[in-house]
């Protein structure tokens, strides 16, 4: 059963929407708010898209709004890839 | 007010549903939607499969073989929509001097049909990124270089004074309108061709809209899927069309008799400097837009009689604006209608704020607010008078209209009935 | 009413990426024309062009910006820093009301479009790019810099082929004039891609020399087209009470503008280029013997070639005011190209010398115009007149005086 991890999540995000060296790695901040990592609606958007082609595993638009955190989203998603096996 | 004066003196209108000014306001009067299921391509696989199309046919509405085979569907709108503004101005076109005529015209995404079009053919359908130059089309450059569009009205009515294309994404269709309205004031012209086209209906603009889900992923029900300022909007309907206007110095108007429409008496642009695609709820920048708008019309908030709203259907959007007009009009906002005329013809991105000058400028002549269309389940959160389902006659002595774009663009607009001005 | 002066000048072009490098360049006469290295032009007959080198995305902006730029809106941003810190204006010298920007687009994000068609086409609707609802369109410069900077005052997006670069600059007096203090203005252009290749070639006037030396030769007996080139200019312009009032140094005023467009390529009758020339003239109050010099737009096509040194001749004389095409050396770089003239016209002003046209030998005949070829000229500053041309008939001249 495929589960992904932090650091997985981390290099999708990167390649969607940009790596700022001067931010916060994902790993090291997996409970601080997307916003405040310099992450805006449109990366959470293109990182989504991209988890559905790479993963298989699709949400909506009201799921992506109540995920705040990189660990939310890795929670949402490996959910969904357990539920899917 | 002082200095030269810009009045509207004629309408051309290609919009979904009907293609001529008369169709146009009929329909928007009477609440009917053009929003359907998108016929101009095969939409497998996209969220958002419907649209507000113009139902063209390019040979009865007069163009050549030549125009229809040279010009990007833009562009055919455009020379369709300048061809019936110029007429029903009654202006001579021997008469005018080619030197103080000039053009102003709204588009956000250019020819991207033709450009689209032609990738399919230059790349073969993508195989190729070193494209294979000897498939292209002469006319090319011109859909590469949209400028082009601006070229193609200067020499429909021989305008051989300033001519740009404005885009400024979704509020390009007002700010070319503004632009040509500045011209005018400072005596640089007489006359202006303004307005705005655009022809976004194509995979590659309906894709965009679908990867950040702004478009009504509605499909089921294509009639309604626009729904301003309604609890259950869901985004907004891609449109198509074009309005043209004939924009003149007031003084010249007067000395050939012309029919005024109205007179633009104020415009102001603003940047919300905040985010390419997002807005802010507290609507700041574009109640600025507004208040600078009303400054130049010499006018306090409560002369405006009806509101025409950007009224995209986003949740953002119609949180935005409303917050915006609270802001700029205060309690007055309350007192008057305010309606988004894109529930019935879709969103048309650099078009649609020209047709929408076109239906107030129409709205202050007839005095008729036309409504918003779908609102059957008001937002409680949003509680103006939105002018539901159904027109309502009233005089209408200034209006505003507002707009706000993609890179952060607000923009706003204010029209007087001839005889109104301060 | 307010004067607008430049202010600031941030400046991205093949032989030259901010001003001091542009500008010696300039003078040097450094050509940067060469085969096009970004994508395989082998099969093409057009393969030379002004291509910036170098330029890193990551040096100049943050990580984040680049999955959502176009490489013309990476070089604008980039530009639109230089211009700034050129200008010294400091934070919070004006309310970020006061602030605006008008640019000028003419063939947009075009690289990151083909990107996009391709993974629509190639793999699929949910493979195109959230950020491709703006990073291609025409506005995007406009947008993306008023964000960068803070700006909420009026913003604008022009598009008049290679001559709306003036008309944003013109936007941008327009509105300090109607109060708005600071204004960053021009344009920035590339869309080196093979769809912005094969789309350049189709209007029949790209050079199909292999020759850098040959291949632009503008009002040349021997001229057969353009090269293309990439880059452009950001300039601050500001009002000029207030600029003198934060101890500004302004390399000049926008003095005069005019525009015209010649519709009568289909419906006869003159050019428009002399109508636009004497309209900026008269509306900066200037007498042709005021100018000084004359940045031509120096088509390198023998039909707009011929039309442009009668305009110049009839409006000053034969051979009456030295004339110059600096964009020999960096190639024709649509909406960029015209803001980069400003450019070169307003450091003619500071320092009193004229860059060279390079490569030209010999005028055609009947041209009668004083080309300053092959060394920089000195002059005695006093007014410039930039003049920006496009296809399909756009004209557009712009007077800049020195500031006393």
């Amino acid at each position: 059963m495929r589960q992904i991890t932090l650091r997985e999540l981390q290099d999708v995000i990167r390649e969607c929407a940009g790596e700022d060296e001067s931010a916060q790695s994902l790993v090291d901040a997996a409970n601080e708010p997307f916003d405040q990592l310099g992450y805006d609606s449109l990366a959470l958007l293109e990182t989504q898209a991209r988890v559905r082609r790479d993963y298989g595993v699709d949400f909506s638009e009201a799921d992506l709004s109540d995920i705040a955190t990189p660990q939310e989203f890795l929670d949402f998603v490996n959910n969904l890839l357990m539920a899917a096996a | 007010m002082s200095g030269r004066r810009v009045v509207i003196t004629g309408l051309g209108v290609v919009a979904p549903g009907g293609v001529g000014t008369k169709a146009f306001w009929q329909m928007i009067t009477a609440g009917r939607t053009a929003t359907r299921m998108i016929t101009a391509f095969d939409t497998t696989g996209f969220r958002s499969r419907i649209a507000a199309e113009v139902d063209f046919d390019a040979e009865q509405l007069g163009l050549s073989h030549r125009e229809i085979r040279r010009l990007d569907r833009a562009a055919q709108f455009a020379l369709v929509a300048t061809r019936e503004a110029v007429t029903d101005s009654g202006l001579d076109a021997g008469r005018i001097d080619p030197t103080r005529t000039g053009v102003s015209i709204g588009c956000a995404v250019g020819c991207t049909c033709r450009l689209e079009s032609e990738y399919l053919v230059l790349s073969d359908t993508s195989k190729e990124w070193v494209l294979d130059h000897n498939y292209a089309d002469p006319h090319l450059y011109d859909y590469y270089m949209p400028g082009s569009l601006a070229n193609e009205v200067a020499w429909e009515v021989n305008a051989q004074g300033p001519a740009t294309m404005i885009s400024a994404g979704c509020t390009s269709g007002l700010d070319s309108l503004g632009h040509a309205a500045d011209l005018i004031r400072e005596g640089a012209v007489d006359l202006m061709l303004a307005g705005g086209t655009d022809a976004p209906i194509s995979p590659i603009t309906v894709a965009c809209f679908d990867a950040i889900k702004a478009t009504s992923p509605r499909n089921d029900d294509a009639a309604t899927a626009l729904r301003p300022f309604d609890r259950t909007r869901n985004g907004f309907v891609l449109g198509e069309g074009s309005a043209m206007l004939v924009l003149e110095e007031l003084e010249s108007a007067r000395a050939r008799d012309a029919k005024i429409y109205a007179e633009i008496t104020g415009f102001a642009s603003r940047s919300n400097a905040y985010h390419m695609t997002g807005l802010k709820a507290d609507g700041v920048e574009l109640g600025a837009a507004v208040t600078s708008a009303l400054d130049e019309s010499q006018l306090p908030p409560d002369a405006i009689d009806y509101v025409n709203a950007h009224g995209t259907a986003t949740k953002q959007n119609d949180r935005h604006e409303t917050a915006a007009v609270k802001r700029s009009l205060g309690d007055h906002a309350y007192r008057i209608p305010m309606s988004s005329i894109k529930s019935m013809i879709g969103h048309s991105l650099g078009a649609v704020g020209s047709i929408e000058i076109a239906a107030c400028a129409l709205a202050i002549d007839q005095g008729v607010v036309p409504p918003t269309a779908n609102l059957r389940e008001p937002d409680p959160e949003l509680d103006l008078d939105y002018v539901p389902l159904e027109a309502r006659e009233a005089q209408l002595d200034h209006v505003l209209s507002v707009g706000s774009g993609f890179g952060g663009f607000q923009s706003a607009m204010v029209l007087a009935r001839p005889g109104s001005a301060a | 009413m307010s004067a607008a002066v430049v202010t600031g000048i941030g400046v991205a072009v093949p032989n030259g990426m901010g001003k001091d490098d542009f500008w010696a360049a300039a003078l040097r006469g450094e050509s940067a024309i060469r085969t096009v290295q970004r994508f395989d032009v082998s099969s093409y007959p057009s393969k030379l062009a002004g291509e910036i080198a170098g330029f890193e995305p990551t040096d100049h902006l943050n990580g984040r910006l680049i999955p959502q730029t176009d490489r013309m809106t990476q070089v604008a941003l980039a530009a639109s820093d230089w211009a700034l810190a050129d200008a010294g204006v400091e934070p919070d010298t004006y309310d970020t009301t006061e602030m605006g920007v008008a640019t000028s687009g003419a063939s947009g994000g075009l690289e990151y479009g083909q990107r996009e068609l391709d993974n629509l086409w190639g793999a699929g609707p949910d493979h195109v790019s959230v950020y491709m609802s703006f990073a291609w369109f025409y506005a995007v410069n406009s947008g993306q810099i008023s964000i960068r900077h803070g700006m909420r005052g009026p913003a604008g997006v022009l598009v008049s082929d290679q001559a709306g670069g003036l008309d944003a600059v013109a936007q941008a007096r327009r509105n300090i004039r109607k109060g708005t203090r600071l204004f960053l203005t021009g344009g920035v252009d590339s869309s080196f891609c093979p769809y912005g290749w094969v789309s350049r070639m189709s209007a029949g006037d790209v050079s199909t020399s292999e020759d850098p030396a040959t291949a632009y030769l503008p009002f040349d007996e021997r001229a057969r087209g353009h090269v293309p080139g990439e880059g452009g200019a950001i300039l601050v312009v500001e009002d000029a009470d207030t600029a003198r009032a934060r101890g500004a140094r302004p390399y000049g005023e926008i003095a005069g503008y005019g525009a015209s467009c010649d519709a009568a390529a289909k419906h006869g009758g003159a050019p428009g280029l002399r109508r636009a020339i004497e309209t900026a003239l008269a509306d900066a109050g200037a007498a042709p013997g005021d100018i000084g010099v004359v940045f031509a737009d120096g088509s390198g096509s023998r039909a707009d070639d011929r039309i442009e040194a009668e305009a110049i001749a009839g409006v000053f004389g034969p051979g009456a005011v030295p004339v110059t095409v600096p964009k020999t050396m960096t190639g024709r770089m649509n909406s960029g190209g015209a803001p980069a003239d400003l450019a070169y016209a307003l450091m003619s002003l500071r320092e009193g010398v004229i860059p060279p046209t390079i490569n030209v030998r010999t005028l055609a005949p009947g041209y009668e115009i004083d080309l300053v070829i092959g060394e920089p000229r000195p002059w005695q500053p006093g007014a410039a007149l930039v003049l920006a041309r496009g296809k399909g008939g756009f004209n557009s001249a712009m007077v800049l005086r020195a500031i006393a």
